[in-house]
């Protein structure tokens, strides 16, 4: 262990060190659940600044190794790693008050948060198939309790028995193909993996490649490996199902970037085929899916296996342009779906009971016209619908699809997203249009109303602003993946 | 002469009966516990082979990580089994419906 391990891993390390303190602090003191929510958010500013400094320093520019080439801090794992952090700690300054209505606030919370923080930076910086697995492992263990949160709540238990059994299942499978393709390349490092699988690919080394893609499809809830989310994301607690949607898709996603990006970029046609195919059937099956939805809770997962689709779709181009469009859209996500649930957690009747029927927020712009307007930017933006800025990402996605060529792609893609339309602009339909039922009292939350609407300003036509930065810090990120073979 | 390619089956042949374990198996959960395991095992064994066939350590050191994440995957699965049990007073896998999808 060398200086440079510990200098690199600063933002791990941080959250590890800060998450055993408080784990502590929370065995002593049982009720600073809210206190100790708080105050690990500190912990998270410092690992994103670690972040920040590794994306923005010029000495940094080509990142950096450590463990004996078992983690990479580089401007891609940075990037992911300050969605992340954001994500995770914007759940831990909703959460507080929901839970502690519900009854189940333990100072334990934030803990599991900050752990499940820290697997997905490792996931983020891992450059071998073993930290891979840990860091997938931490965070899913962290996850599985998060999901069963809500103890006395027999929907949160049984969100979080399927979750744990889908989610073993999906990291057996994952490890099947990760010992099949250590068995057939002789290395659990992604560069050495790589350049073993550059001639003709070997029956093992395809049936290796297939598994880990299958593997890591569950862990996105892309189709079609996606039958877990909608019954987790209804019954976990709502800040936890919008931290699941937002901060372990990040995390996914970018791990399985990385894997394909720079573990099998000899063997393109190996994977293309597949990623398009997950793709273009979890854009189909997100928008028809929820068609028929109640519940909202159940609509939004759809919509987010609906957005995996489209994010594929910039894997799927196997260019650095893909991996910068694939960024931009996933930092646009998080926004666009972490305030569609601070939304549904503003939707509460008088008792303070979460509704999340459809039905329930019929004629909601009478009396909460705020709330309707904001759930409606946030509609229109996943939507994609100009001149908001969700309407940009995909605009990218597709942009960098009809550079690699994938016309058949971009113009289904694009079919499917009107598809897609059809459910959000009903909801919109149900808040401006419908008779008016008056279920949702006022809010009383000034925590939910803020972060709403900041994250509201950042998707509607205002988050156009930021296009110079997003541009430039994700075409710095995207430009370490996809760098030799081809 | 036992060749990687008898390890290969033998491993395969388990993954698929702990695959299949958590799909066909209608009764009960403790069930598909012991089913996840048994992927595991599968892994391991293969991981442990390729090892010795290729002389090469990595493989070892991945089994025992594979083999401590289970016993933590293993611990909270049981946890959380323990409270679906409470709330339902079952675990039969039929009865774990309250959502449908």
């Amino acid at each position: 262990m060398t200086e440079n391990d510990l200098f690199y891993t600063r933002p791990e390390l941080i959250l590890s060190f800060s998450g055993l303190l408080l784990l502590l602090l929370a065995a002593w003191r049982p009720n600073w659940g809210r206190l100790i929510c708080y105050i690990s958010i500190a912990p998270l500013i410092a690992a994103s600044y670690y972040a920040w400094v590794i994306m923005t320093n010029e000495a940094f520019e080509f990142g950096g190794d450590a463990f004996f080439g078992q983690y990479r801090a580089d401007g891609f794992s940075s990037f992911s790693k300050l969605l992340i952090y954001l994500a995770s700690a914007i759940t831990l300054l909703i959460a507080p008050r929901f839970l502690e209505k519900k009854g189940v606030m333990k100072a334990e919370f934030p803990v599991l948060i900050l752990f499940a923080a820290v697997g997905m930076g490792i996931m983020v910086s891992a450059v071998d198939l073993l930290s891979l697995y840990i860091g997938l492992e931490l965070n899913s263990l962290a996850a599985y309790v998060l999901a069963s949160f809500a103890r006395n709540d027999v929907k949160s238990s049984e969100a979080g028995l399927k979750y744990f059994i889908l989610g073993a299942l999906a990291s057996g499978i994952l490890l099947f193909g990760i010992s099949l393709v250590y068995g057939f390349t002789g290395s659990t490092s992604f560069l050495t993996i790589n350049a073993a699988l550059s001639g003709e690919l070997s029956m093992g080394a395809t049936f290796g490649i297939v598994f880990m893609l299958a593997g890591m499809a569950f862990k996105i809830s892309a189709a079609p490996f996606h039958m877990w989310t909608p019954d987790v994301y209804e019954g976990a607690p709502t800040p936890i199902t919008a931290f699941f949607a937002s901060a372990p898709k990040v995390a996914a996603t970018a791990l399985l970037v990385r894997i394909v990006g720079e573990a099998f970029t000899n063997q393109v046609d190996a994977w293309q085929q597949i990623i398009i195919i997950v793709a273009l059937m979890s854009i189909v099956v997100g928008a028809l899916g929820a068609i028929g939805q109640k519940s909202l809770k159940r609509l939004l997962a759809y919509s987010s296996i609906n957005n995996i689709g489209f994010i594929l779709i910039g894997l799927a181009a196997a260019s650095q342009i893909g991996v910068a469009a694939l960024l931009v859209y996933l930092a646009i996500y998080v926004a666009m779906t972490l305030g569609g649930f601070i939304c549904l957690m503003q939707f509460e009747d008088k008792d303070g009971t979460m509704r999340d029927d459809i039905d329930d927020i019929a004629g909601l712009s009478k009396h909460r016209p705020v709330l309707a307007a904001v759930f409606m930017i946030f509609m229109f933006s996943l939507a994609g619908i100009p001149p908001m800025f969700g309407f940009w990402g995909k605009l990218q996605i597709f942009q960098a699809a009809i550079a690699a060529d994938l016309f058949p792609l971009a113009v289904i893609g694009i079919a499917a997203s009107v598809i897609g339309a059809f459910y959000y602009l009903k909801v919109i339909k149900v808040m401006y249009f419908d008779k008016q039922v008056n279920v949702i009292a006022d809010s009383n939350s000034r925590t939910l109303v803020w972060i709403g609407g900041i994250l509201a300003l950042f998707v509607s036509p205002l988050g156009y602003l930021s296009i110079s930065i997003l541009g430039k810090w994700s075409a710095v990120a995207g430009a370490f993946l996809f760098v030799n073979g081809g | 002469m036992i060749g990687i390619e008898h390890y290969l089956v033998v491993s395969s042949i388990l993954f698929v009966m702990g695959v299949l374990g958590i799909f066909l198996n209608r009764k009960n959960v403790i069930i598909i516990l012991m089913a996840i395991e048994l992927i595991l095992l599968a892994v391991n064994l293969n991981l442990v082979a390729f090892s010795a066939f290729l002389g090469d350590l990595t493989g070892q050191v991945f089994a025992m990580f594979v083999l401590t994440v289970a016993a933590g995957e293993a611990a909270i699965g049981l946890a959380i089994l323990v409270i679906y049990f409470r709330g339902r007073g079952t675990i039969a896998v039929d009865d774990v419906n309250r959502m449908k999808g």
